[in-house]
C-alpha cells in the first residue's frame, strides 16, 4: 500500500533533479540537480501561471463561499418544493468537468453564444468572453460549477444546529440578521472553514474546463498551473521541469492541507479540554 | 404583572388537531404549571404563549392585547428549555447577557446584572467558562440566569429539570421554588412530572390528549379529583382502583367488591345517591389505607401481599384484593410476610367514586 502511494510520488520528485526528455527513460536523463527549480523560480512564465492560479483559486473561492453560503441561510426552510429546488441547485457539480468546459465555451461563443445574443438582444455592444475577458470568464464557470458543493455543506450544517439555541436567540429578541451573525455563521465556522480548505486545495489543482475553454489562453492569461505542467510536460518535452512545477504545487496544497489538520486538531483538542474541564466540576 | 389569557386555543398539523379549545386565565404573578404525560399538548401549549408555535385558532391574550401574531421578542418573556439551549459559543456572561446586549444597553448597567444574577445562581466563577465546560447542574443555572438577566413580565419553563439526574433534579427543585420567593412574576412551567407540579405550583393544570382535564390548587386537584385520569396522575403511589356494585338492603347502602362489603354512612351514601348505574369505580389512595388487624368486616379490605418495595421507613405493597392489584403504604418495621393477609381499614371520606362509562367524578 504505502509502495503503491509513494512510488509515483518519488518518481516525480526523483525526476525533478534529472534532464529529463520524453524519449529516454529516467535512467538515461542526466542528473542537473536543484537546476529545473532554479530555472522555474526565475522565470516570468512561471511567475504569471503561479499568479493566475492564485488569483482564480481565490477569487473562485471566495465569491462561492459568499454566494453558497448565501443561498444556504436562505434556502434553510420548510417551504413548498424546496426539496426539489436544492436538487436542482447540486446538478452542476454532477456534470463532468470536459462537458461543463463544452457548455460554457460555447455559451461563450462571440456571435452564437448564449451571451452575447441576449446582450445583443437588449442592444448592447457583445463581450469578447474568452478574449479580453478570459480570466474572469473561467472564473464564472467555475463558481457556476462549485458554488452547490458549498451549498450542500452549508445547508448540512446550518441544519445540524441546536435548533433549541435558535429558538432562545428568536426569545431573546434577535432579528434574522442578528440570529445569522450572532447565532448561525459563529456555529457553522468549523464546517465553513474545513469546506474552505478543502475547495482551495481543489481550485489549485483545476484543469478541465479551462484547458477546454481556452486552453490556457489568450496568451498567458488563463495557464493555471496544473495546464502549464502538462504543457511543459507535452509540448515543451521537458519532463524534469514539470515535474518540478509539480513539486511546487504540491508544496502549496501541503501547506493548505496541513492548516486543515492542525484547524482539526485544535477543535479536537479544545473539545476534549472542555470535557475534561465539565467533569472536573 | 399582566394577565395571561388563552381563550378558545387549538393548534392542528395538517389535519390532525392535537390541541382542543384550550381556555385557561392565569392570575397576577401565579406560578402556573401544565402537568400531563407526553404528548398531552402541554409543551405545544406553552411554545405558542411563547409564539414559537403559530395559533391554528383562538387567541392568545397578555393583559387584554391579542398576541398571537407578535414575534416572541414582542411578548415580553424569558424562556427556559428542556435542553437548556444555551448558545455553545459564548461564555457564561455572554450568554446570559445576549438579549441586553442585542438591546444595546449601556456596558456597566449589563455588567451590574449579570454580576447580580450570578451572584444569586452562585456562577460567579464561571463567567468566562463555556457551555461545554459546564456540568449538568451549572448548565442548568446558566439557563434560568439568561432568564433572570432579562426583566421580563413572564417566565416560561418547558421541562427545566428533565435532563437532570434524581438528586440534582431534587436539589434544583428546591432552587426554583427559593427564587419563586424572590421573584415575583407570571411563571408557567411545563412538566411531566407530578411530584414538581405538586411541589412548586399555585395552580396546576392537568392536560391529556389535547385536552385541559381540570385546573386548580394542587389541594384541590389532590382533594377533588374531577374524573379518573387526574385522579390517577396526581400522587404517589398512584390512587387503587377497584370496581364496586352499590348493594341497598333495607336501610343501609353497601360497596361490594369481590372480596370485602364496606357499609356506607349517610354522607357517602347521599354521595352515591347521584351515581347512574349500579356498578362504579371506587378510588383509594395506598396512603387512605390504614393496616389494622383488629377492624370490623364491613369498613376494611383484606389484601394478599404480593410484592413489598422497601423504599426506607414506608414500605409499598403491592398485594391482591380479590383478582385486583391494590397498592397500599405501610411502616418498613411491620411484621408481615409474603403471602400473608392483612386487613386494612377504610375511611369513607377518603373514598373517591367514578362513573365507569365516562370516567367522571361522582358526588
Amino acid at each position: 500500500m504505502v509502495l503503491a502511494l509513494l512510488y509515483p510520488l518519488g518518481y516525480m520528485v526523483y525526476g525533478s533533479f534529472r534532464d529529463w526528455d520524453p524519449s529516454q527513460s529516467l535512467s538515461e536523463s542526466t542528473f542537473v540537480g536543484l537546476k529545473n527549480y532554479i530555472t522555474l523560480w526565475n522565470d516570468p512564465n512561471f511567475h504569471e501561471s503561479t499568479l493566475v492560479t492564485l488569483k482564480f483559486a481565490l477569487s473562485v473561492v471566495t465569491v462561492e463561499m459568499l454566494i453558497g453560503v448565501g443561498l444556504a441561510l436562505l434556502l434553510d426552510r420548510k417551504l413548498r418544493g424546496m426539496s426539489v429546488l436544492r436538487t436542482l441547485f447540486i446538478l452542476p457539480m454532477m456534470i463532468a468537468p470536459v462537458v461543463v468546459g463544452l457548455i460554457w465555451r460555447y455559451m461563450y461563443h462571440p456571435t452564437l453564444g448564449v451571451f452575447n445574443r441576449g446582450i445583443k438582444g437588449v442592444g448592447l455592444e457583445p463581450v469578447d468572453w474568452l478574449g479580453q475577458h478570459a480570466l474572469l470568464s473561467v472564473i464564472i464557470a467555475d463558481i457556476w460549477q462549485w458554488t452547490p458543493f458549498i451549498f450542500i455543506l452549508s445547508l448540512a450544517a446550518l441544519q445540524s444546529l441546536p435548533r433549541s439555541a435558535l429558538e432562545a436567540a428568536r426569545i431573546d429578541g434577535a432579528t434574522g440578521w442578528q440570529q445569522i451573525i450572532h447565532i448561525k455563521l459563529p456555529l457553522m465556522m468549523p464546517v465553513l472553514i474545513v469546506t474552505c480548505l478543502l475547495r482551495l486545495i481543489d481550485a489549485f489543482k483545476v484543469l478541465e474546463v479551462i484547458l477546454v475553454m481556452t486552453e490556457g489562453g489568450p496568451g498567458l492569461s488563463t495557464e493555471i498551473m496544473a495546464l502549464r505542467i502538462s504543457r511543459t510536460a507535452t509540448e515543451f518535452r521537458e519532463l524534469g521541469v514539470a515535474a518540478a512545477m509539480s513539486n511546487y504545487l504540491l508544496i502549496m496544497l501541503l501547506i493548505l492541507t496541513v492548516l486543515m489538520l492542525v484547524y482539526n486538531r485544535y477543535m479536537e483538542y479544545r473539545a476534549s479540554r472542555a470535557m475534561r474541564v465539565a467533569q472536573e466540576n | 404583572m399582566p394577565v395571561i389569557k388563552l381563550d378558545d386555543l387549538s393548534k392542528s398539523y395538517g389535519n390532525v388537531e392535537v390541541l382542543h379549545s384550550i381556555n385557561l386565565e392565569m392570575q397576577d404573578a401565579e406560578f402556573t404549571v401544565l402537568v400531563g404525560p407526553s404528548g398531552c399538548g402541554k409543551s405545544t401549549t406553552l411554545r405558542m404563549v411563547a409564539g414559537l408555535e403559530s395559533v391554528t385558532s383562538g387567541e392568545i391574550y397578555i393583559d387584554g392585547k391579542p398576541v398571537s401574531n407578535l414575534e416572541p421578542k414582542e411578548r415580553d418573556l424569558a424562556m427556559v428549555f428542556q435542553d437548556y439551549a444555551l448558545y455553545p459559543h459564548m461564555n457564561v456572561a455572554k450568554n446570559m447577557s445576549f438579549a441586553l446586549r442585542l438591546e444595546k444597553r449601556p456596558k456597566k448597567e449589563i455588567q451590574s446584572k449579570i454580576n447580580e444574577v450570578a451572584e444569586i445562581l452562585g456562577l460567579t466563577e464561571y463567567l468566562h467558562r463555556k457551555p461545554a465546560e459546564l456540568s449538568g447542574g451549572q448548565r442548568q443555572r446558566v439557563a434560568m440566569g439568561r432568564a433572570l438577566t432579562r426583566d421580563s413580565s413572564t417566565f416560561l419553563f418547558d421541562e427545566p429539570l428533565s435532563n437532570l439526574d434524581a438528586k440534582l433534579r431534587t436539589q434544583m427543585r428546591a432552587e426554583l421554588a427559593m427564587m419563586r420567593q424572590r421573584v415575583r412574576k407570571n411563571m408557567i412551567y411545563v412538566t411531566h412530572d407530578q411530584i414538581e407540579a405538586m411541589t412548586l405550583a399555585d395552580r396546576i393544570v392537568v392536560m391529556h390528549g389535547g385536552y385541559i382535564q381540570q385546573q386548580g390548587t394542587p389541594e384541590e386537584l389532590f382533594k377533588n379529583p374531577k374524573n379518573k385520569f387526574v385522579a390517577g396522575f396526581l400522587g404517589t403511589p398512584p390512587m387503587n382502583f377497584i370496581n364496586v356494585d352499590i348493594v341497598r338492603q333495607a336501610d343501609d347502602v353497601y360497596l361490594h367488591g369481590s372480596g370485602f362489603k364496606l357499609r356506607c354512612d349517610h354522607a357517602t351514601a347521599e354521595r352515591l345517591h347521584n351515581s347512574r348505574s349500579q356498578d362504579v369505580l371506587m378510588g383509594v389512595r395506598p396512603c387512605d389505607l390504614n393496616y389494622n388487624p383488629e377492624a370490623a368486616t364491613d369498613s376494611a379490605i383484606d389484601i394478599d401481599v404480593v410484592i413489598s418495595e422497601y423504599i426506607g421507613a414506608q414500605s409499598v405493597l403491592i398485594g391482591d384484593c380479590g383478582g385486583q392489584d391494590v397498592m397500599v403504604e405501610l411502616k418498613s418495621d411491620t411484621p408481615i410476610a409474603l403471602g400473608e393477609r392483612l386487613r386494612f381499614s377504610v375511611n369513607l371520606n377518603d373514598l373517591h367514586f367514578f362513573n365507569l362509562d365516562d370516567d367522571e367524578a361522582i358526588g
